[in-house]
């Protein structure tokens, strides 16, 4: 069995603002293999869309990058600009939140895919068309050849975003990176992407890093789960055995605060996780979710933790792992 | 939190230090907001910068290039340059300060009302600053000051009603972006009337983009004046006023180039200071500060 | 939930056109936004009003703290109509109900202190005098787990949920009968999300105000809701006591609706059946005639063709308050299942 496909280690990013520093991630590794959907867990603040932007080499000249991000052996954070340019959009793919604001509101839909796929596979313009019907289809995209002809005003939300992975998989990509791809759409919307996804998993095999609020997302898709926090990995396991043995104290209350329909919940609390997010202005040299954990002793406002197997295949960043 | 951060000073005054950096980390608005301040004190404290009255004549120094007495020369009565423009800078400024207080008075009430209230007031207001807007700007204060007759007063007047239709439109266009935030709705939900709502919650949140579109009236204005006064139709002579000087340099032109350069550059420096300096107040007070 | 207290809020036949895009002398497009929406709200209860993009809830809710005026219906607030009075006229009404904002950043004025945010209405309505505004708001901050410091600083200085604290604090200050609450959490993080919504529960039990909670996650609903409602493009499909509804949804959209939403555990979540919709939400500028749900509905094939003349009027199908406006679904009757219930799934994952 080959290697993984794309290795992140030691990644940390950093922007220098006009007000002060901010360690957006600090020290991340992250490993996905071929066929695998990897679901990057975390709420605002943490770190998880900078680091996936910072895969592709898509943030802005404020940010310093260090760490290493290797995809099939390659360096992606020293590469040329040619070399990245040949793997972004045809090896790694991205797809946005905002389906609104990702696709140009003055072209029409089947051109902009044309274009991406002519820029890097050296179509010519018949056959690119010819891709582009083939792909609106492939996304279930109902009447492709029509569609394509539309400006993205014409579409829906769920119709852009089934646009925006089309164009995510015009060249084959082995990955395809959704930053909360599904967030903005309707409840019923979303259920049908979510199915897509995993049908493109299994029909194309291709890769996917899925960042994402949403626990009941991830539960629905993912194989593996990392739970980030303040721009470090808190926890990763393997889906089913993260959301059955959490060790974290910040993964169990993140569980512990989801509302569950059916559930008899009416007459108990949802947990709440007090005090918020800390200031990522400095690294702090302690846990960063010591201010906020029922767990926290000296050792916590000491040290920071490191990442550790505390269970088969289950890593956790905690001095005080445990179910409870 | 000490406590002075808890109270509201502390609260504002921790805004402005921030807007205070910003501001500080780009030189150009900070070499602007110098020559700005130059300027205004210049022309406010004329009797004691400038060397010499503008009327003082000097018979034995007529058209002079730059000497030790006359630092930028004379004119063809021996008036020295130097002074003239900066006793010249008053009338430009002030028209520029007036004309634009004049333009925003006028203009701010009457976006607010049409955006705030709508309906066919709005319209009409709306499509007669259209057709106004038609019109650049210099040539409507030249058929207003025409109209209204030469002085530097009404130069003033004719450049604050000629700034008033794109006034109106930035008035307007934020008042009917503002009508739509959520804290407005609160203010209804609230119980409160037209007056509170438009005075505490719509007003106090233009305030940061009228600032900037003032300060890029002023250069406008003053730009404005010196042509209204080269055609005669602003500050009448002896009265001095670089667009004054600018009409009598025309005949000596080959000889004595410096008297219509010196005040062109000097029209070109200031209005260009308030530029720079409207667009870095711009990029500081950015909504990005707010949140 | 009694029938005998007069009910806060009475909503009939409430209707909402919008028109988009026309010229001075007409030729727009009709939004429909709100098309015949009924329902009532009693004492102390709270009623959840779901629904996805183009429903209209967030358009009743506008309505009924007449932020819009209904183009048709009316509403009466505590006994009193309220469906057209004037600004003036509304005024003292204003004091009985108050609303809550989606939005965190934009639901407070960035030119107010949170203080005085929380004050105003007080202030507006003569509630209090100069020291007495201060000493209520600082009562109100506590009431909302809030430092009463707070009270100085601008809402940029605040977190989300501190900002969503404060809109509820502003909310309440009057002493509403009833709160309409938009969406008050869907902005926030999950985690925030479960404090704000405890606060909510906590304080609509110990002041007793009636609650129209809007939202369009189920879950979140079915945490604080007495009674739920469904909406589907600017009309009620379904209404029911919580526990009804989460244990025998009988509306085709309503079960779709509740198995799209994803549950956090794997097992359950792959494991269940799942109703697709085909299709997208059609606009609101042209429904579909008779039962808008059908160009989506799984079940289409059985109600046709009836479902593309006649509207599905909105029947008791229990006899107690379970509210369904569907060809397929008849009194008495069980209705056609979809999939698993809520109830059903949360059951199997105790075991």
């Amino acid at each position: 069995m080959s290697g993984p496909l794309l290795e992140v280690e030691d990644l940390s990013v950093r922007f220098d603002t006009d007000e002060g520093s901010v360690h957006a991630v600090d020290r991340m590794s992250l490993s996905l293999e071929p066929r695998q959907v990897l679901g990057v867990v975390g709420e605002s603040g943490c770190g998880k869309s900078v680091t996936a932007l910072s895969i592709v080499g898509l943030l802005p000249k404020t940010a310093k990058v260090t760490g290493s991000v290797r995809f099939e052996g390659l360096e992606l954070l020293a590469a040329s600009k040619s070399e990245l340019r040949r793997v972004r959009g045809r090896q790694i793919s991205f797809v946005f939140q905002e389906p609104m604001t990702s696709l140009n509101p003055v072209f029409r839909v089947g051109h902009q895919i044309e274009e991406v796929l002519r820029e890097h596979m050296n179509l010519s313009r018949a056959a690119a068309r010819q891709r582009v019907v083939e792909l609106l289809d492939l996304v279930h995209i109902p009447d492709p050849a029509r569609r394509a002809e539309e400006y993205p005003h014409q579409l829906s939300g769920g119709m852009r975003q089934r646009v925006m992975i089309a164009m995510a998989l015009g060249c084959d990509p082995k990955i395809l990176i959704a930053d909360e791809p599904t967030t903005a759409l309707d409840v019923t919307i979303q259920a049908g992407i979510l199915d897509l996804l995993r049908e493109l998993r299994d029909r194309l095999g291709t890769a996917i890093v899925l960042i994402t609020h949403n626990l009941g997302v991830v539960a629905d898709i993912a194989d593996r789960v990392v739970v980030m926090y303040a721009g470090r990995k808190a926890e990763e396991a393997p889906v089913g055995e993260l959301f059955a043995h959490p060790q974290h104290p910040y993964t169990i209350g993140l569980l512990g605060a989801v509302p569950r329909a059916g559930a008899a919940a009416r007459n108990g609390r949802l947990q709440e996780i007090p005090g918020r997010v800390p200031s990522l202005s400095e690294l702090p040299t302690h846990c960063a979710f010591a201010d906020r954990c029922p767990r926290a002793d000296e050792q916590s406002w000491s040290e920071v933790p490191v990442l550790r197997q505390v269970r088969p295949d289950h890593a956790v960043a905690c001095f005080h792992p445990g179910e409870q | 939190m000490s406590y002075v951060e808890a109270t509201p000073l502390g609260a504002r005054a921790r805004r402005r230090r921030i807007l205070r950096r910003r501001f500080l980390r780009r030189p150009a608005a900070v070499i602007s907001l110098l020559i700005v301040v130059g300027a205004v004190l210049a022309a406010a404290f004329a009797r004691w910068v400038a060397p010499y009255s503008p009327d003082a004549t000097d018979f034995n120094a007529l058209l002079s290039g730059p000497s030790r007495e006359h630092l930028l020369g004379t004119d063809d009565l021996g008036r020295d340059t130097l002074s003239r423009i900066i006793w010249g800078a008053r009338a430009s400024i002030q028209a520029g300060f007036l004309a634009t207080v004049l333009a925003m008075v006028v203009a701010v009430p009457i976006g607010l009302i049409g955006g705030y209230y709508r309906g066919w007031l709005d319209t009409a207001i709306a499509r007669v600053t259209d057709v106004l807007l038609a019109f650049p700007f210099l040539i409507l204060a030249v058929g207003l000051a025409a109209i209204l007759g030469p002085s530097l007063l009404n130069a003033t007047l004719a450049l604050g009603i000629a700034a008033v239709p794109p006034l109106i439109r930035i008035a307007r266009g934020e008042t009917l972006a503002l009508r739509e935030e959520d804290y407005v709705r609160a203010a209804v939900a609230n119980g409160a009337n037209d007056a509170v709502i438009i005075g505490r919650h719509i007003l106090p949140n233009m305030t940061s983009t009228l600032l900037v579109q003032a300060t890029l009236t002023i250069p406008a204005a003053i730009i404005g004046e010196a042509v209204l006064s080269f055609l005669g139709l602003g500050v009448q002579p002896p009265t001095p006023s670089w667009g004054v000087m600018l009409n009598a340099a025309q005949p000596y032109l080959n000889e004595a180039p410096g008297l219509a350069v010196y005040p062109g550059l000097a029209i070109v420096i200031v209005a260009l200071a308030f530029n720079l300096l409207g667009d870095g107040l711009r990029d500081v007070l950015d909504p990005r500060t707010e949140r | 939930m009694s029938g005998d207290a007069q009910p806060v809020l009475e909503v009939e036949g409430l209707v909402k056109h919008f028109t988009v895009g026309g010229r001075v002398g007409g030729g727009g497009r009709i939004v429909h936004a709100v098309d015949g929406v009924s329902f009532s709200i009693a004492p102390g209860e709270v009623l959840g009003l779901v629904g996805e993009s183009g429903s209209g809830k967030t358009t009743v809710g506008y309505c009924v703290n007449r932020l819009y005026e209904p183009t048709e219906g009316t509403i009466r607030l505590d006994g009193a109509d309220i469906t057209h009075l004037s600004r003036r006229g509304l005024r003292p009404h204003r004091r009985r109900m108050h609303i809550v904002f989606q939005d965190p950043y934009s639901s407070l004025n960035p030119r107010m202190t949170c203080g005085q945010i929380v004050g105003e209405p007080l202030r507006l309505h003569g509630l209090a005098r100069r020291r007495g505004v201060d000493a209520r708001v600082v009562e109100l901050f506590d009431a909302v787990g809030l430092r009463s410091e707070l009270r100085f600083r601008y809402p940029h200085e605040l977190s989300g949920g501190q900002r969503q604290r404060v809109g509820l604090a502003r909310a309440l200050s009057v002493g509403p009968d009833l709160l309409i609450a938009d969406e008050p959490v869907s902005a926030l993080d999950v985690s925030v999300q479960a404090s704000v919504l405890n606060l909510m529960r906590d304080l609509q039990a110990d002041l007793g105000f009636s609650c129209l909670f809007i939202s369009h996650d189920l879950a979140t609903v079915e945490f604080l809701c007495d009674r739920v409602a469904v909406m589907y493009l600017g009309k009620l499909v379904e209404l029911a006591p919580r526990e009804e509804l989460f244990a025998r949804p009988q509306h085709p959209y309503t079960q779709a609706l509740l198995s799209a939403a994803v549950v956090p555990d794997p097992e359950i979540q792959r494991n269940r059946r799942r109703v697709v919709l085909e299709g997208d939400i059609p606009s609101p500028i042209e429904p579909p005639s008779g039962c808008r749900f059908r160009t989506r509905c799984p079940l289409e094939h059985e109600s046709a063709p009836r479902s593309t003349e006649e509207e599905p009027p909105l029947v008791d199908v229990t006899g107690a308050g379970h509210l369904v406006a569907c060809h397929l679904v008849r009194r008495g009757a069980e209705a056609p299942r979809l999939a698993e219930a809520p109830a059903e799934l949360a059951g199997a994952a105790d075991h």
